[in-house]
């Protein structure tokens, strides 16, 4: 599991059986500073998180066991809103500002 | 598994129901004499471990979940160890009991 920014949302009609309703989120994982840590990726959204939040993502096969459908071809989710991490004392904020618009 | 040094919690006020009550910390992966490795991963605390604590990381999904019991919890990254020691061919590289550097007072 890691630390993430949600930076958008991707919208897909035509999706493998299963994943109707599942939203997809554009995701930064996020290192102890809050700094980008890897590429950017697409995950689930199975809380209700929205671009600009700070979120935990969890990846791999798990990712798909926190779906409402648990057989589906998915291999990141985010499983938790983050309100606060502390690194060593300090507070771990998303290094990329969230857009003003959430649309 | 993986060695790990915790840097603190990670609050979660919404997330998925089988993560509520659990404690959540956020690790810095390290080599074994405690150089940082780049991946920075939030870890279930299985060990009551603390900050500062050297720590061994389970992140693997079968482990994890037949840690809890749970077939369907989507869980990977688990704490399972607080570490001692740690002894390479280079001696002991790591002792939980050698005396460490007061942590800096930050706002």
């Amino acid at each position: 599991m890691y630390l993430a920014q949600v930076t958008g949302r991707v919208v897909a009609t035509e999706k493998y059986p299963g994943l109707e309703g599942v939203a997809l989120q554009w995701i930064q994982p996020l290192d102890e500073d809050g700094a980008p840590m890897g590429a950017p990726l697409v995950a689930t959204a199975v809380v209700g998180t929205g671009p600009g939040d700070f979120v935990n993502v969890v990846d791999g096969r798990e990712a798909a066991l926190a779906c409402p459908e648990t057989f589906v071809p998915v291999d990141a989710a985010i499983i938790g809103f983050v309100e606060q991490a502390w690194s060593e004392e300090r507070r771990v904020r998303p290094a990329a500002r969230p857009r003003e618009d959430r649309g | 598994m993986f060695l790990a040094q915790v840097l603190g919690p990670v609050v979660t006020p919404v997330q998925i129901p089988f993560l509520e009550g659990r404690t959540l910390l956020l690790l810095r992966t390290v080599t074994p004499d405690g150089a940082r490795t780049g991946r920075t991963r939030v870890a279930i605390d299985h060990a009551g471990a603390g900050v500062g604590d050297r720590v061994l990381v389970v992140d693997e999904g079968n482990s994890a979940r037949g840690i809890y019991a749970a077939p369907n919890a989507p869980i990977k990254t688990v704490i399972v160890g607080v570490v001692d020691y740690v002894e390479t061919d280079a001696g002991r590289v790591y002792d939980h009991r050698a005396p460490q550097p007061e942590p800096s007072l930050r706002a």
